[in-house]
């Protein structure tokens, strides 16, 4: 029996009742990157890259270059207000190279192919107009590919993430350690360079998540469940919260854990952020971290039936998550109706069906006082179309959604009654310009 | 000796039958089912049983040089469907009403023979006696050793009923126009060829001769020449001459496609229905084949292997000889052809006529309707070439196609015609041929050329006296002598095919001979004077009659003005009208069917005015009023007339083709034998071809359709929300242990189903694998296999996974699990209790009611204040609001109907805005809303 909460057909605030399969990719499609308001590529295991329209779902270009598949992806617009604005994206791939393309002609405008490891990560430093590369090394690139400098060999595992922090520093996430690189600007005679600044080794896993939230925070989350807030000015640790499924949290379903805890029950798969909150995919649910109060103050702890891949916030509270399991989910983020303390934690549990025996949650109920989540994610709808895991997705807002996965395919999720509406406005305006409103005799 | 056809317009229906009554009925007639066209939707007052034969057939029949009139060949082939009838006396009857001014020989101020091209005839006769009336269709074929190189044919679709005939006669035309063309442009290849072989033999007996001659010259060194060396000079001589002539024809007949090319009426045989790659490129468009492509190459690939032979002096003609039977005459590619078209026009014309009138008079109307007719027609309908199409000639062939033609047939003979290689043929031949006439090809060609302008002129003339063609050959047939010695055996070999007793044949053969001097009579004859008097009188309703008549003053229209409204209560009951008709619609078989046919401006037109009846608004137009009224009861009203403007004035409304049109249809009135026939053609090229080949096999698909549609009412009570989820774009899956049942539940549920685009319907019989979410966007209607396997489990799971998109029919345990359904539509679409008992009436039950739904959603979809704001500020709620209320209150819709009306006007907006080029991604539209499960 799954513990997972389920949502029946009738999922009135789901607005997306439309959606067009976009067919192109030859292997698992683990990228998508916005370039603008109406466009994004796509990428993957194939190494091709596409791009599409979002609102059309016309597929614009097919980018062919690399021979392996596609690990990183960034976009690169250039941000001279002189020209007309260029929309470039990077990708990197396991062969070693790293192309720029341009989204406007859909041709390949450069290729490195000087790495001598694979590229996992890339970044843009619009600001100082310059672009990183992490492998076994950390590189800098200047827009017309010319390499600024690099650091040592640091690791065969190589850089897995990184994030620029403030003062033209970057935070790069090497297995458990985070290393903070300064770069420093050409001054006089002597060229851009990079210097490693200080060593970070508070993490016991891998660190597989790293993000910036402000300037003045960034968060790291491990493989083992670890979430580490750190300073983004003087790279202190701020606050951590390692216990995510710790059994004193939630102690009704400890037994269970203990069964089957792994360490990818508990990895930090994906975090994102608003300004009050972290976003944590950790295992098969997901946490909402405050930052101020610093402790979770809601969660679902199994909101999906597998390891959630991507999480996103939205506007209007609500939050959007993506799995293993092939489905995309959407919650809100409500605040739980401030009843009667006492009675509290056993209603909350029990409402989600996660029908324990009444004993274990009377004993649950003690302990959870101190720390309930004043919070809770409710699950407003859930998109089904993929029949793999869903890799990613990207929100276009009002244009919708678009969700890459493992069956190869695209899903643009749309609403049916704005589609509706548009699809009216274009046809008049179609009508008007055939002539086809006047009689034509 | 011959009596004259009585016109079909002085015969009555009583008379008729009177006569009929009295005869004795024939056993033969009663070993047949006693309602043989039950199968084909024909009804029981068909008029059949009153002639000798039980349905309709066409009759080819020749008029042989030697034997005279005699039938060659019937179809369908099949000695039981002419009966007791007698072909030969019908074959001389058609015969007898020859037509053509064919001039053929040496017209006087030309040194060589000259062909004519002569266009065909079309007339349409009757024979009361015999209760057999015929749309003749008359034709010459040219054959070298006949007289004057041409052979007289003529193609007549005989029925029982006269009215169809009458009704018909532009669909007929146009047809068996295309029959024609087809048999003509195979018998001038066939001729070409022959004059290449001719053309070899000559040259081998010149340079025989020639030999011979040096021999003699050498061995005779005496100074004066023996006579035997004069003779054999005189011989040389007329060789030359003879090759010269030959060499004259094959250019005449190479360029006869260039020269009617330049006319813009010339339709060129293009094969309607492609049944392979190689026959889709027959005829080359001239655009793309390449012009300095050598014209031998197809001519000569072929006869590799001829060796010539030595001519003797005076071969001429001999009458002991075997005349060409009509498959020598054609290039085998292009009889066979012909012959599938001849078949194709049996079965389109099968039937009781006001069923073949119901079907066309619906098909152009539909046609019209190119907003939503995608949604639940027949898609093979749909893709029936547009009547403009037709003028683009052979244009609509693709490069690619011509050229996969080409790399396929290259090593084999070819046996098509290019029309581009015979265009090229004019520049190229005279380097292949005889270097000596390469100069004089130029003034030739002028020279045809002005010759053929005389000729027009002539035929001009002739036209303005009135259709003298006709008159001419009966005459001529009223003087022929009786025969001279031929004998019953020297009757020309008719097809094996052909059904018509060998006795009676020779029969006819001993007692109507040919003299060379009748086609002589025949050739220059133009005088009216000619035509009896009584035939005169007939001729105007006998011969289509055209609504180009209406510039003089509508006076040579013989119908009867009837009052515009009539027409339209007649359309309740057809029955009622065809016997008022009967009288009338003899005279009238200039209908207007071509202006109803004509495209409508889709959005200019109001769904329906106070009769019904599609109409457009302003009146200049004679098709605004005559479209519905002249073809429901084919009589155009005396109002309409007065509109007075010519057909190819009209068409100029027409940003494309309208120029040619006008052009075309002038140049066929000055170029043609008759004026009369002519104006036929040019409206016939209008008229699409009605029914067609794809329908016989959609008209049984349809029964069992409709059948199975109405077991699956009958035996499920939750018949209707599965078809509402049909309706409403949820795909309903059908699933099922045994494959059989599925598919029958599939097909049944078939009809339901609304298209998404012009392809075939979002239908899969019959699935194995496990669904995924682009089966749902590309199927609506899936058959699912039930296994009892691992991957049986699979495909359930995905059937689970998948359950908001989908309703599933359990075809095994009888359960249906689909949303709720509360409207009312559906039980107007699917009553259990319905007192239809018939599959075709059902689906045609059906039909009505999607149609009625299908205008909803136009209404729905155009209506603009419906979908955008009437002022800037308007919020978007009222908009809702009032398209809420539109479907509500103005469509009277209910609950659930909505959703139906609202997905059709979906797939319309999709169609409408659909960039032309590029294919519109499918989409699948979904809600959110509880399934339910219904058990029997």
């Amino acid at each position: 029996k799954s513990s997972v909460q389920t949502i029946g057909e009738e999922q009135i605030q789901n607005p997306y009742t439309e959606l067009l399969v976009l067919k192109g990719h030859q292997d698992i499609v683990r990228f998508l990157v916005q370039i603008d308001d109406c466009r994004f590529a796509s990428a993957g295991d194939d190494g091709i890259i596409f791009l599409w329209n979002a609102q059309t779902g016309e597929k614009l270009f097919e980018l062919h270059g690399h021979t392996h598949k596609i690990t990183a992806i960034a976009p690169f617009s250039s941000s001279d207000a002189s020209e007309e604005k260029s929309h470039l994206i990077l990708t990197a791939s396991a062969d070693r190279t790293v192309i720029v393309w341009d989204c406007t002609s859909g041709r390949q405008v450069q290729k490195v192919s000087c790495f001598h490891s694979t590229v996992k990560c890339l970044t843009v430093l619009q600001r100082l107009d310059v672009w990183l590369s992490g492998g076994s090394d950390l590189c800098v690139w200047n827009r017309k590919l010319d390499l600024l400098c690099k650091t040592s060999h640091l690791t065969d595992a190589g850089i897995s993430a990184l994030v620029e922090l403030p003062k033209n520093c970057v935070a790069a996430a090497v297995g458990k350690e985070l290393i903070i690189f300064r770069l420093i600007a050409p001054n006089g005679s002597e060229g851009w360079s990079v210097v490693e600044v200080k060593h970070l080794v508070d993490h016991q896993d891998n660190i597989l998540s790293l993000i910036s939230i402000n300037d003045l925070t960034f968060v790291t989350g491990s493989h083992v469940g670890e979430l580490i807030v750190w300073d983004a000015l003087d790279w202190t640790k701020q606050a951590s919260e390692c216990n995510f499924w710790d059994s004193s949290v939630h102690p009704d379903v400890q037994p269970e854990i203990k069964l089957s805890q792994s360490p990818n029950e508990t990895s930090v798969k994906h975090l994102t952020s608003d300004e009050e909150c972290v976003f944590a995919a950790v295992g098969k649910g997901i946490y909402v971290y405050n930052l101020q109060m610093k402790r979770v103050i809601a969660c679902q702890r199994t909101a999906h039936d597998s390891s959630v891949l991507h999480i996103e916030k939205l506007p209007n509270r609500q939050l959007m998550s993506c799995s293993e399991d092939g489905s995309v989910r959407i919650w809100e983020l409500r605040e739980k109706q401030q009843l009667p303390a006492e009675s509290v934690p056993t209603g909350f549990f029990n409402m989600w069906g996660f029908g324990r025996a009444s004993k274990q949650a009377n004993q649950a109920a003690k302990k959870t006082q101190e720390n309930t989540p004043m919070y809770f994610l409710e699950l407003v709808g859930d998109l089904i179309g993929h029949s793999s895991a869903v890799q990613m997705f990207l929100y276009f807002g009002e244009l919708g959604l678009a969700t890459c996965s493992a069956d190869h395919l695209i899903i643009l999720w749309k609403d049916g009654e704005r589609e509706s509406r548009l699809r009216s406005l274009t046809l008049f305006q179609k009508l008007a310009q055939n002539g086809d409103l006047k009689l034509k005799f | 000796m011959i009596s004259a056809p009585d016109v079909v317009a002085f015969t009555r229906e009583e008379e008729l039958e009177d006569e009929l009554c009295s005869e004795p009925a024939l056993p033969e007639e009663y070993s047949v089912p006693l309602f043989p066209f039950a199968g084909h939707g024909a009804n029981p007052w068909a008029k059949v049983a009153s002639s000798k034969f039980t349905r309709d057939f066409i009759l080819i029949s020749e008029f042989s040089e030697q034997v005279g009139p005699q039938p060659l060949l019937t179809i369908p082939d099949d000695a039981k469907v002419s009966g007791t009838f007698d072909l030969n006396y019908f074959s001389l009857r058609i015969m007898s009403v020859d037509y053509q001014a064919s001039f053929v020989g040496h017209p006087p101020g030309s040194a060589y023979p000259k062909l004519n091209f002569v266009e065909d005839s079309k007339v349409v006769l009757g024979d009361s006696k015999e209760g057999a009336f015929a749309y003749v269709h008359h034709l010459t074929l040219y054959d070298l050793e006949a007289r004057g190189f041409v052979r007289p044919f003529c193609m007549a679709y005989i029925s029982a009923d006269e009215h169809k005939i009458m009704q018909q006669f532009q669909e007929l035309s146009a047809e068996f126009s295309k029959a024609s063309e087809c048999l003509k442009t195979g018998n001038r290849k066939a001729f070409a060829n022959e004059l290449e072989k001719k053309l070899k033999d000559l040259d081998y007996t010149r340079t025989v001769l020639h030999n011979e001659t040096e021999i003699q010259k050498k061995a005779n060194d005496k100074g004066y020449y023996t006579t035997q060396a004069i003779e054999k000079a005189n011989e040389l001589a007329s060789v030359e001459k003879s090759i010269i002539e030959h060499q004259d024809l094959l250019k005449q007949i190479r360029s006869y496609p260039y020269r009617k090319l330049k006319e813009a009426d010339f339709h060129p045989y293009e094969p309607e229905r492609t049944l392979d790659p190689a026959s889709a490129g027959c005829d080359q468009d001239p655009t793309t084949s390449d012009p300095t492509e050598p014209e031998e190459t197809p001519l000569y690939a072929h006869l590799p292997s001829y060796t010539p032979k030595l001519i003797k002096a005076k071969s001429a003609k001999c009458f002991d000889k075997k005349l060409k039977t009509l498959e020598e005459l054609c290039d085998i590619y292009f009889f066979t052809q012909t012959l599938d078209q001849l078949h194709h026009i049996e079965r389109t014309f099968r039937g009781d006529v006001c069923y073949l009138l119901t079907e066309q008079i619906s098909r152009a109307l539909l046609k019209q309707q190119s907003v939503t007719n995608f949604l639940f027609e027949d898609v093979s309908f749909l893709d029936e070439k547009p009547p403009e199409k037709q003028y683009r000639g052979c244009q609509g062939l693709s490069q690619d196609a011509v050229e996969r033609k080409c790399s396929e047939e290259s090593p084999a003979p070819k046996v098509v015609i290019s029309l581009g290689s015979y265009k090229s043929s004019v520049e190229c031949v005279p380097i292949k041929m005889e270097p000596d006439i390469e100069d004089p090809q130029e003034p030739k060609m002028s020279e045809s050329v002005t010759f053929e302008h005389q000729e027009n002129l002539d035929y001009l003339d002739a036209d303005i006296k009135g259709s003298i063609s006709s008159g001419e050959s009966i005459e001529v047939l009223g003087t022929e002598k009786p025969a001279s010695g031929l004998t019953k055996s020297e009757s020309q070999a008719s097809l094996p095919v052909s059904p018509s007793p060998q006795a009676g044949r020779s029969k006819v053969g001993s007692r109507r001979t040919v003299s060379e001097d009748s086609i002589e009579v025949l050739s220059t004859c133009p005088s009216e004077a000619l035509i009896p008097e009584d035939f005169k009188a007939s001729y105007p309703s006998a011969i289509n009659e055209e609504p180009y008549a209406d510039d003089e003053e509508g006076g040579l229209r013989f119908t009867p003005k009837r009052n515009p409204d009539d027409a339209d209560d007649e359309r309740e009951d057809v029955s009622k009208r065809e016997s008022l008709a009967q009288v009338d619609s003899a005279c009238c078989i200039g209908k207007e069917s071509p202006n109803f046919l004509e495209p409508l401006p889709d959005l200019g037109q109001k769904p329906c005015d106070e009769d019904g009846v599609v109409r457009i608004p302003p009146q200049p137009y004679r098709q605004a009023e005559q479209g519905p009224r002249g073809t429901f009861g084919d009589f155009p009203s005396h109002d309409s007339i007065s509109g007075g403007l010519l057909p190819y004035e009209l068409d100029s409304r027409y940003p494309t083709g309208s120029r040619e049109l006008s052009k075309s249809s002038l140049d066929e009135c000055s170029d043609s034998t008759s004026y009369i026939s002519s104006a036929a053609s040019t409206c016939s090229d209008r008229t699409p071809s009605p029914a067609r080949a794809a329908c016989q096999a959609g008209e049984k698909h349809k029964k069992k359709a409709g059948q199975n549609a109405l077991r699956f009412i009958r035996q499920y009570p939750f018949a209707h929300p599965a078809i509402y989820s049909l309706l409403s774009g949820r795909t309903l899956v059908v699933l099922g242990e045994e494959e059989a049942i599925v598919k029958k539940l599939v097909t049944a549920l078939s009809i339901f189903v609304p298209n998404c685009g012009v392809y075939a319907k979002p239908v899969k019989h019959w699935v194995t694998s496990p669904l995924h979410v682009v089966d749902f966007q590309k199927w609506k209607l899936i058959g699912l296999q039930r296994m009892v396997s691992p991957a049986g489990v699979n495909v359930l799971h995905a059937l689970s996974r998948y359950s908001r998109y989908v309703s599933v029919l359990d075809a095994d345990s009888k359960t249906l699990r689909c949303p709720l359904y509360k409207g009312t539509l559906v039980s107007r679409l699917a009553d259990h209790r319905t007192q239809i008992k018939r599959g075709s009436t059902y689906y045609m039950h059906v039909q009505s009611i999607l149609t009625q739904l299908c205008s909803k959603a136009f209404l729905f979809t155009f209506c603009h204040h419906l979908h955008l704001p009437i002022s800037e500020r308007e919020p978007e709620e009222s908009v809702v609001n009032r398209r809420m209320n539109f479907l509500k209150l103005q469509l009277g819709l209910a609950n659930e109907d909505i959703k139906i009306v609202q997905y059709l006007a979906e797939l319309l907006k999709l169609r409408y805005i659909q960039e032309p080029g590029q294919g519109v991604n499918p989409l699948l539209r979904f809600d959110y809303v509880p399934s339910f499960l219904y058990k029997i």
